[in-house]
Parts: C-alpha cells; structure tokens; sequence
C-alpha cells in the first residue's frame, strides 16, 4: 500500500490555511464577517490535512478554466 | 522607446486582472516593438474590456444559468442508457445524467471509474491485466462451479486450477474466505470443496449456495467488471461500481489520476473542492457528448452553489431550494399547502427580501436596477 496525500489528487485543488491575522484582512476586502463565507467541514479530507481548525479560514487556490487561476475562501465549520 | 520584453512581463505582473488575461497579452506582445505609451494604451483598453465584460451588480445570473443549461437540456436525449461511450461497460448518458448530478444521488445509477496506473504498469499490457485482477470482485462463479448433493445435503464445489492461478488465489484461500463469511467449516478435497448447511434441509441447503454464490473472495467488492482500453500508449482501466477509496490503495494505480463518475464519494475522499470540479468536469462531459456547448461559467455557478455550505446539496427540495429562508419562495416551488401551514404554525416571518416573494406581493423585485436603494446622508 503507498501512502497518498489527498493534495496530490488533479482533482484536488490547493488549499492553504490563513493565520487569524490574514483572515482579517480578507475578511475586510469583501466587508463581510466569517460567517458569511462559504463553508467547509473539519471533516473534510482536503481540510484535514492542512490541520485545520474550527473557525479557520482556508484559501483555495483552483485551476480555472476561464481565468486559469482564481482565489476562493471557506470557513472551517464543524 | 522601444520597452524590452522584461519591462513588459514586469508591467503585465503588477495588473489586477485574471492571470489567463495576462498570459494572452504575453504571448500577443511577444516579439513586437512597443513603446512605453503604447504599452499603457494597450493595458487601459484590455483593463477596460475587461471591466465591460464582468457581469454586473445585481444581475440574475441564477436565472441565466437556469436557462442556459435548460434551454439546451431539451434537446437531449431522454434516454441514453445503452453500451454508449467506453467499451462495453454501461453508462448513463444524456438527461438522466445531467438530472443524477444536479440531484447530487449518493450513488449514480452506473457507478462506473477510471483507473490511470502508475508508470511502470501503463504501458506493459500484463502488468495491467494484473490490476484489473487483483481488483475486480471474484466470486466462485469465476474459479469454478458449484453444485448441490441432494443425498448427502452437501454442497460441492469445484474450482477450476486455471482460473485460480489467472486469478492468482489459491484452493486455500479460498476455503479460508469460505469458512470467515459463512461461518460454516469446509472440507478440502484437493480442487474440491465440501460444506454443509447448518440444519439439514432443503431451504437451508439453497440458501446457502446463494450466499456463496453472492461472497466477493478477491479483489474490491462491488466492481463486477474491469476492462482495460489503451488510450495512446497508455492502458486505461474502466470498471463497473465504484470504490475509489479501496482501489487507490492497490500496486501498479496511480492514486492521483483516479476518477470516477460518483460525486458523493468524491466528496468523502477528496473534499468538497474536489466535488466541485467533478461536478463541473461531470456536467460539461455529459453535455458536449450530446453535442451542446454550454459556457463553463453557468455550470460552475451551479457547481458553486451545490457545495457552499461543506456538503453536497443538491437543486431541489432537500437543498437548495428547500433551504430558502423565505417561505414563500418555499412555498412557490413545491407542496405549497405544507409550507404555508408550518409556518402559520411557527409564526415565521417573511422579509421579502428575496425575487420570488416580491413577484408573489406584486413589489418592485431585488434584482438589477430594482436593487438599488439611494440612501441620503444626514447633516
């Protein structure tokens, strides 16, 4: 058996957990609260292996086909 | 002037625009003699296409996705459902498909995957072959046969030497496998096993071959078929059921080129992101087979709202439109009656903030110009 890193996976896009600090900032270039970003689960197996945390806030960097990279946000819920 | 070709790069970095916009002005500028003016004109003209080609504030894109995927959903075919597509293994096409993956089903009416293998096993024919082995189900059906012996109410079963060492399992192994999931102690007879039902009947004795019949001995339990294709000088395995999880594990697959046609268990393996682009990737294959080009854009808001919230939700009653907060958006879907009473009963409140309970009190609605609000300041 190899082991396999879920990052690894074509399908799986980058996901990068933000410190608390960073997260404000993000936060405040869309002036919006946490809450209002979309979600993802502590479960999940992409968050999981960053480490994170509820209340984390994970930047995902995705391929895009139309812009060939694009930033999107979600916020650790349990 | 003339600007060297790092000056530009330089300039073409520090722009906020998407990076597939800079690339083609990269590669457009290549090679030809621009000044610094000219580079400023050219940058202003494209910032400001781009800038006219952003959707605006406050427009309907939901609904524009809606007619835009419906619209050519209608000329699909209903009923795709044959040996289409990959060899001989059987995959919903079409609406049904499209219907399957807005509907986010746990499990698609033909899970089916896509197994790419490692480099040292893509391109030797044997080697793939053992994959397709070690992974695919095997039941007794395909080391042997299996037969019932009234008189003695025994059921005999005789493994075919060939088939086993194909299949690369032993006669003990087999009975091993036998004795763990039926419980019941197997006599061994060189290539021929014996068991006996626990009672001594008739219906006992039936229901047992069954069982045995039904047992997965080798491989990943649910992929009743592998067929392996070559795609340029690649061997490909496609299998019949899905179970990513498992087959990663095995020698000779590369775990990260792995796909497969079910989206919950995407979901559960690689995450919600991952789901997003199967979602994606799923729903644009399943439209360009049929010949429709839909903008990638329409699906990837469909995409976006089917994973927002961590979980797959599907368009529909359980999800998102289900979820709505207005009640009468609710209640203009579906089971109208059901929605209004409940909320009589919890004494809910609508904010009619939403399109559809603006339409339904006859009120400008939120959307476009109708959701601009002018707002004085005190003095």
């Amino acid at each position: 058996m190899t082991k396999f890193a879920i990052k690894d996976h074509e399908m799986v896009p980058e996901h990068v957990l933000l410190t608390p600090e960073e997260s404000a900032v993000v936060l405040k270039g869309f002036g919006i609260v946490a809450p209002q970003l979309p979600k993802i689960h502590v479960s999940d197996p992409a968050a999981k292996e960053i480490g994170a945390k509820v209340g984390d806030v994970i930047k995902v960097i995705r391929k895009s086909t139309t812009a060939k990279q694009s930033i999107f946000y979600r916020l650790v819920i349990d | 002037m003339i600007l060297t070709e790092k000056e530009i790069t330089e300039r073409l970095e520090g722009l906020d625009l998407p990076p597939s916009i800079k690339e083609a002005m990269q590669i457009e500028l290549k090679g030809v003699p621009v000044s610094s003016e000219q580079l400023e004109e050219i940058v202003s003209q494209v910032a400001s296409d781009y800038e006219h080609s952003k959707v605006e504030p406050c427009e309907a894109v939901g609904v524009v996705a809606a007619q835009s995927i419906g619209e050519p959903g209608t000329q699909m075919t209903m009923r795709t459902f044959h040996y289409a597509g990959v060899a001989e293994i059987n995959v919903t096409l079409g609406l049904p498909r499209l219907i399957e993956i807005v509907d986010a089903r746990k499990i698609p009416s033909t899970p089916t995957m896509t197994i790419k293998l490692n480099q040292d096993y893509a391109h030797d024919r044997d080697l793939a072959r053992e994959v397709a082995w070690a992974i695919e189900s095997t039941s007794i059906l395909h080391l042997g046969s299996i037969a019932t012996d009234l008189a003695e109410m025994n059921v005999i079963i005789e493994l075919n030497p060939d088939a086993m060492e194909q299949r690369k399992i032993t006669v003990d192994e087999v009975a091993s496998r036998l004795k763990e999931e039926t419980k019941r102690e197997v006599s061994q007879n060189g290539n021929q096993l014996i068991m006996t039902p626990e009672e001594s009947s008739y219906r006992e004795l039936l229901q047992l071959v069954e069982k045995i019949k039904r047992l997965s001995l080798k491989g990943v339990e649910g992929l009743k078929r592998v067929v392996i294709r070559k795609e340029g000088d690649e061997y490909i395995l496609y299998t019949e059921g899905s179970s990513i999880k498992r087959v990663m594990q095995f020698e000779g697959v590369d775990p990260t080129r792995i796909k497969t046609n079910n989206i919950n268990e995407i979901g559960e393996v690689l995450g919600i992101e991952a789901a997003r682009n199967a979602i994606i990737n799923e729903a644009t294959d399943t439209l360009r087979e049929q010949g429709l080009s839909v903008d990638v854009r329409h699906i990837m808001l469909v995409a976006d709202i089917m994973t927002v919230d961590g979980e797959l939700k599907q368009i529909g009653r359980h999800g998102v439109s289900g979820e709505k907060a207005s009640v009468l958006a609710r209640a203009a879907f579906e089971v109208t009656v059901n929605h209004i009473l409940d909320a009589a009963i919890r004494g809910d409140v609508d904010d009619l903030k939403g399109v559809t309970e603006n339409v339904i009190v006859g009120q400008p609605i939120q959307l476009g110009t109708g959701d601009v609000t002018l707002v004085a300041s005190k003095r």
